[in-house]
């Protein structure tokens, strides 16, 4: 089991590497001096100058490269000359509502979707089966804005029970944080409690047919028991790997969602420094935003140890 | 195998159609020209009447049916316009991944000294979520359709890669591949003859799936205002153009997302059909 964790840690390691290049040719691929392009529009000759010292352009790319990871490794993602601070900085003043935002989606997410996918499978054939299914086409359809400015003209204007816009920190105080966070997440939700929804349907039906339910119903043992011990378990993985890839999803759409719900967190930023051209800061959230989804996934992969004691390589 | 049409294609392709032929005959449905600024009829509401008055004393009236923007665009002319776009870029990104995910990915399954390399960058590729990928590179160039297509297609081809490289892998492992390649077969006639076949069914049906993910993808990019330039009318610029007013007026947002939420259902129907109907291998896949 240690082995099959040990290979699965180092097999991130070329997932992460070629991610880095991404980000790192990100810059270069702009067809401009990088220098300049960093410095900005205002920036003196002499600025640019230091910026190409900096970052050592005149040697070799490879070179380059290992200077700037270095950098990365050491927690400097260099300066944001369009928001005048460093690019470390920036990140950990956006980082709260975006890791609120994610992690209330995420608990909402799978808190409805995998009770909808069991019931559909229990009453599969049944109108409740085809409607569950076709919420899911759906909400994997509408797209997430379409949703959100929905959700806000029916809950936020209409009705007006909730707050249009706006972001509230958690040391603010936790009602209104909560209040403020509840339209966001439920538009975010959406298209993770389709695919969530599915793959639970598709996998507990999977499940529902094998040899080992038959006998536990033989056995005689309630249907509760047989769902939470018998199907659900062995029905665990694939669910837990969806919710693991979803992330991808779930990544994209904050960026989405808080341009809606005008929420600065980083999925804000993102799309600020990229009208801004502000490719530091650019580069920093590709690298970040990628390392999260594969350290999630890796921690899904190394989950399944548990979740399925067969599965040790 | 049940036929290919089945009624969930049916339902899609029809929805599809009626919005492909409303692009296609835009200028006759009773349009105007959709960047047509008119600072008088700011923001109407839907249904409005605009009545001019000629030098001659005749009248003339407009109808805003889908109501104005604040530069005074008519909505209705935009949203019919903006189903090209969505129409344009669905297709051709779907087309471009297809053919690029195909090459790659026979490459990568055919050749064993390039397959860990091409696969490593495709793992890659794909560790960096599809729409921070493509904002990331439509801001490497100046904004246009081409750029756009660029950036939607190559977050969209690992996919198509790995299921290209999955069937060449499976089928290269037949006894009917490796007795052809016990008689001489050469490696492209054996490509044509008996991989293309087996992976023509699962890649319609997931051009089906990268076309619907296309749409939103420019959608969203035009949204967030670094997509296709503002003054073409496409459903997500419509809708971006919209957000400072929504409280007051939610018709331009209402109107191009109804339109943008059927065609993406449509596409995402009609692939489930297809899915169903061609491989139903692939019925328990997402």
């Amino acid at each position: 089991m240690l082995g099959y964790i040990v290979r699965r840690i180092i097999a991130t390691i070329p997932v992460v590497t070629v991610v880095a290049i991404l980000a790192f040719l990100l810059l270069r691929l702009t067809g401009g001096d990088p220098a300049a392009i960093i410095a900005g529009d205002s920036a003196t000759t002499q600025q640019v100058a230091e910026i190409r010292m900096k970052l050592g352009l005149e040697r070799p790319l490879v070179e380059q490269f290992v200077i700037w990871i270095g950098r990365i490794a050491r927690g400097d993602f260099g300066e944001s000359f369009f928001f005048k601070k460093t690019v470390a900085e920036l990140i950990r003043d956006r980082l709260e509502p975006t890791a609120a935002l994610a992690v209330c989606t995420m608990l909402l997410a799978v808190s409805i979707a995998v009770p909808l996918g069991v019931v559909a499978a229990v009453w599969r054939g049944t109108w409740i089966d085809r409607l569950v299914m076709g919420c899911c086409v759906l909400g994997f359809s509408v797209p997430v804005f379409v949703i959100g400015y929905a959700l806000i003209y029916l809950f936020a204007i209409e009705l007006a029970w909730l707050p249009v816009q706006g972001y509230q920190r958690i040391s603010e105080g936790f009602g209104g944080f909560l209040e403020r966070l509840m339209l966001p997440s439920v538009t975010l939700a959406v298209i993770y409690i389709a695919l969530i929804a599915r793959i639970t349907r598709t996998s507990v039906l999977e499940v529902m047919g094998a040899d080992h339910v038959r006998t536990a119903r033989a056995k005689g043992l309630g249907a509760i028991t047989i769902l939470m011990r018998h199907v659900l378990r062995n029905a665990a993985v694939p669910i837990v790997t969806v919710i693991g890839l979803g992330v991808a999803l779930l990544i994209g759409g904050v960026v989405v969602t808080e341009s809606v719900y005008g929420i600065p967190g980083l999925g804000r930023l993102t799309v600020d420094a990229v009208l801004a051209r502000d490719y530091p800061t650019v580069q920093a959230i590709i690298l970040l935003f990628s390392l999260i989804y594969v350290m999630i996934n890796l921690f899904v992969d190394l989950t399944y140890t548990f979740l399925d004691p067969r599965i040790r390589y | 195998m049940k036929s290919a049409f089945n009624r969930s294609v049916l339902a899609g392709a029809v929805i599809l159609a009626v919005i492909f032929l409303i692009g296609l005959s835009a200028p006759f449905l009773g349009t105007r020209d959709p960047s047509e600024i008119d600072p008088i009829s700011r923001n109407k509401r839907p249904g409005a009447v605009r009545i001019l008055t000629g030098a001659d004393g005749h009248q003339h009236s407009t109808t805003y049916w889908m109501g104005t923007d604040s530069l005074g665009r008519d909505i209705y002319s935009r949203v019919l316009y903006g189903a090209r776009v969505s129409m344009l870029i669905g297709i051709s990104v779907a087309l471009i991944s297809i053919a690029a995910g195909l090459v790659i990915g026979l490459l990568a399954g055919y050749i064993r000294w390039l397959d860990g390399f091409v696969m490593r960058i495709m793992d890659g590729l794909m560790a960096v979520p599809a729409i921070l990928l493509a904002i990331a590179l439509v801001s490497l160039s100046a904004a246009g359709l081409r750029a756009v297509i660029l950036a939607i297609v190559i977050p969209e081809v690992p996919r198509v890669v790995r299921l290209v490289r999955s069937v060449v892998l499976s089928i290269r492992e037949e006894p009917y591949v490796e007795a052809a390649v016990a008689l001489g077969a050469r490696t492209v006639p054996l490509i044509v003859r008996h991989v293309l076949p087996n992976a023509v069914a699962p890649l319609i049906v997931q051009a089906t799936y990268v076309c619907a993910s296309a749409i939103v993808i420019e959608a969203i990019l035009s949204f967030l205002g670094v997509g296709i330039p503002p003054q073409t009318p496409t459903w997500g610029n419509i809708m971006a153009e919209g957000r400072s007013l929504f409280r007051v007026f939610p018709h331009n947002i209402l109107f191009p997302g109804i339109f943008l939420a059927a065609t993406v259902l449509a596409v995402n129907i009609m692939g489930d059909g297809l899915r169903d109907s061609l491989d139903p291998r692939l019925r328990n896949r997402l």
